[in-house]
């Protein structure tokens, strides 16, 4: 039940579709490219959201700090980033082919790290608080930090940051931002995939069934919480550099800390696949994404009113998610090592079933 | 008596104007099977949660082995080996009884980076025994969630036993299961305690339970502590039965 690795075959499906796609649907690089950001949204949400059971409203203060901490990095190391931001500045600077790849390559690592950094700060505010209050309390912090990079002068205020021009043709710096992004969302399903099989997962999922209880059998249940957030963290800040340096353009509201966008599709996505389950974060990502694309394209205008109407959806009919809906339906074909015992014991168990009900 | 191994004295609690503990103070033996009874409402499980630090004491002291713990917080407590069980079976639902067993190892040694160890051969042979030991074998691989109430609370009697705890706090142990496995519990309840050495404190409302298994009984009542004695001179005590017959 717990592996503690991925399937080889299914390394070798991911590893088929990830360079398969741009080549096979060349128009599409950009979207795909969004796609594997939006599976690294999902999954990374779910380790909070879904096994531990604290639902984050706030996992975009790190891809947006990411993307700041990129920006000023991959800025700071050749000019002044105050003159490279002003409004004023009539200049027109250009990076050298070596100077944009070192800069990128240290400000991906300071966006991991200085997301960490962060997420380590914050929880040690935010998880004073629990339920609906640590929601709105993350919520909190996502929107304090989109406020505050959006009126500090030195890194543009509300202006944002234009980024280093990627040296070399728009052809290749759409397949170096895609395979970046895929290369990122496999190492984060791989990571994740080996987490869960330690204590560790199991140790988030006690505390999304019973914190208390887990609490009274001395479980250190600030120590896991933290670093559940810090590992969320420190994935988003790094997906955050990547996707600042693929848009070009950084601003505070829209595009490093978009709390009405990215920060609701994440939830969205795990709930639509499955929440607390491995590939359902996965699954919810391809089907939103695709379904969002969609009406973007073809009732623009609506789109809205379609991701509202997705939303209610969800919300109403269909919280456990279509993993979470199989794995209801078809127990057995999820945890392979129990497959006979478990039905077997099963007919035992409907016996019990009205009992326990009452006892709930 | 004088190797108490949990020490009481005069524990005050009271929740705005109601006074739940006044005056309290009691010792448990080490090794032994102490009960703790009372009517509803005089403030016994109130008392568990000062022992185990779900709520600070307004005065008196609590020791642990010597060591003050009335100022500690609810982990840290039970780190020291200082465990209870909740009067609602309280369980992890939606994991296997397998895995509710694994992850109550006792959490006293961990380090950082044991939080991501594997599950270990040991420990595993380790919760399949003593699932057996339980009755829940054959379980094992279920949700808990889907148990039943009785096997719920035999499955957190088996996970505090995973713990390996110096004391365990149990809160009315036999409340809502079926008569006939209260047998099976009490003895269980027994092989514990003279087989793996805990020390127990046991709350419990049902008097056969209680006087077949303890060896000293406090009785509390209106938050005070009406009576200590063994079993026999409980059972004598007039004060005790009119508390009890009282309350009817």
């Amino acid at each position: 039940m717990t592996r503690t690795s991925m399937h080889p075959v299914t390394i070798g499906a991911l590893l088929l579709v990830g360079v398969a796609a741009p080549l096979l649907f060349p128009a599409y690089t950009n979207q795909i490219a969004v796609l594997w950001l939006m599976i690294v949204f999902a999954t990374t949400w779910d380790i909070l959201g879904g096994q531990m059971g604290y639902n984050s409203l706030g996992n975009i203060f790190f891809f947006g700090a990411g993307m700041y901490t990129c920006a000023v990095v991959q800025i700071g190391l050749y000019y002044d980033v105050g003159m490279y931001t002003s409004g004023a500045r009539t200049t027109h600077i250009v990076f050298t082919t070596a100077q944009y790849f070192t800069g990128f390559t240290i400000g991906v690592v300071a966006a991991g790290i200085m997301a960490a950094i962060l997420a380590i700060m914050t929880s040690w505010v935010v998880f004073g608080l629990r339920g609906p209050y640590f929601a709105i309390g993350t919520l909190g912090v996502a929107v304090a930090g989109a406020e505050l990079v959006a009126s500090w002068q030195w890194v543009g205020a509300a202006s944002g940051i234009s980024m280093p021009v990627f040296p070399g043709a728009p052809q290749t710096q759409k397949l170096f931002f895609y395979f970046l992004l895929f290369a990122l969302a496999f190492v984060v399903l791989i990571f994740l995939r080996w987490l869960y099989s330690t204590n560790f997962g199991a140790a988030i999922n006690a505390i999304r069934d019973d914190e208390e209880k887990a609490e009274a059998m001395g479980l250190h249940t600030r120590r896991y919480k933290r670093t559940a957030w810090t590992i969320a963290a420190f994935f988003l800040g790094i997906a955050g550099a990547i996707f600042g340096n693929m848009t070009g353009f950084i601003d505070a509201r829209d595009i490093a800390f978009p709390t009405t966008t990215f920060n609701i599709f994440m939830i969205l996505m795990v709930l639509l696949g499955g929440k607390g389950t491995f590939w359902g974060p996965v699954v919810g990502a391809i089907i939103f994404h695709v379904i969002k694309e969609v009406t973007w394209t073809y009732f623009l205008g609506w789109q809205f009113v379609a991701l509202g109407l997705l939303i209610v959806i969800i919300v109403v009919y269909f919280q456990q998610g279509i993993v979470g809906w199989l794995m209801e339906k078809y127990p057995e074909r999820f945890g392979v090592r129990v497959a006979a015992k478990e039905r077997e014991v099963r007919s035992h168990a409907i016996e019990f079933a009205p009992q326990a009900k009452g006892a709930e | 008596m004088n190797d108490a191994i949990i020490e009481l004295t005069n524990v005050t609690k009271s929740f705005g104007g109601v006074v739940a503990n006044r005056n309290v103070s009691l010792s448990v033996p080490r090794g032994r099977i102490t009960g703790l009874i009372g009517p509803n409402g005089s403030g016994k499980t109130t008392l568990f949660n000062s022992i185990v630090g779900y709520h600070p004491i307004d005065s008196g002291s609590i020791r642990f082995e010597g060591q003050e713990i009335s100022q500690l917080r609810v982990q840290e407590i039970a780190r020291l080996g200082l465990l209870r069980t909740f009067q609602a079976t309280r369980i992890y639902g939606k994991m296997s009884c397998l895995q509710n067993m694994q992850i109550s190892i006792p959490h006293r040694k961990a380090h950082f980076f044991d939080m991501f160890a594997y599950e270990r051969q040991d420990v595993l042979e380790r919760a399949e025994h003593l699932l057996s030991f339980v009755g829940l074998y054959e379980k094992r691989f279920l949700r808990a969630g889907s148990l039943s109430f009785g096997q719920q609370k035999l499955l957190e009697f088996a996970m505090a036993l995973m713990n390996e705890p110096a004391v365990l706090l149990l809160d009315e142990p036999t409340a809502g299961i079926n008569p006939t496995l209260i047998n099976g519990l009490i003895d269980r309840l027994k092989r514990a305690n003279a087989e793996f050495g805990i020390t127990m404190l046991i709350i419990e409302h049902n008097m056969r339970v209680i006087m077949n298994m303890a060896s000293k009984i406090y009785c509390l009542a209106h938050g005070e502590m009406l009576a200590a004695g063994s079993p026999e001179e409980i059972q004598g005590n007039q004060n005790v039965v009119d508390a009890y017959l009282g309350a009817h």
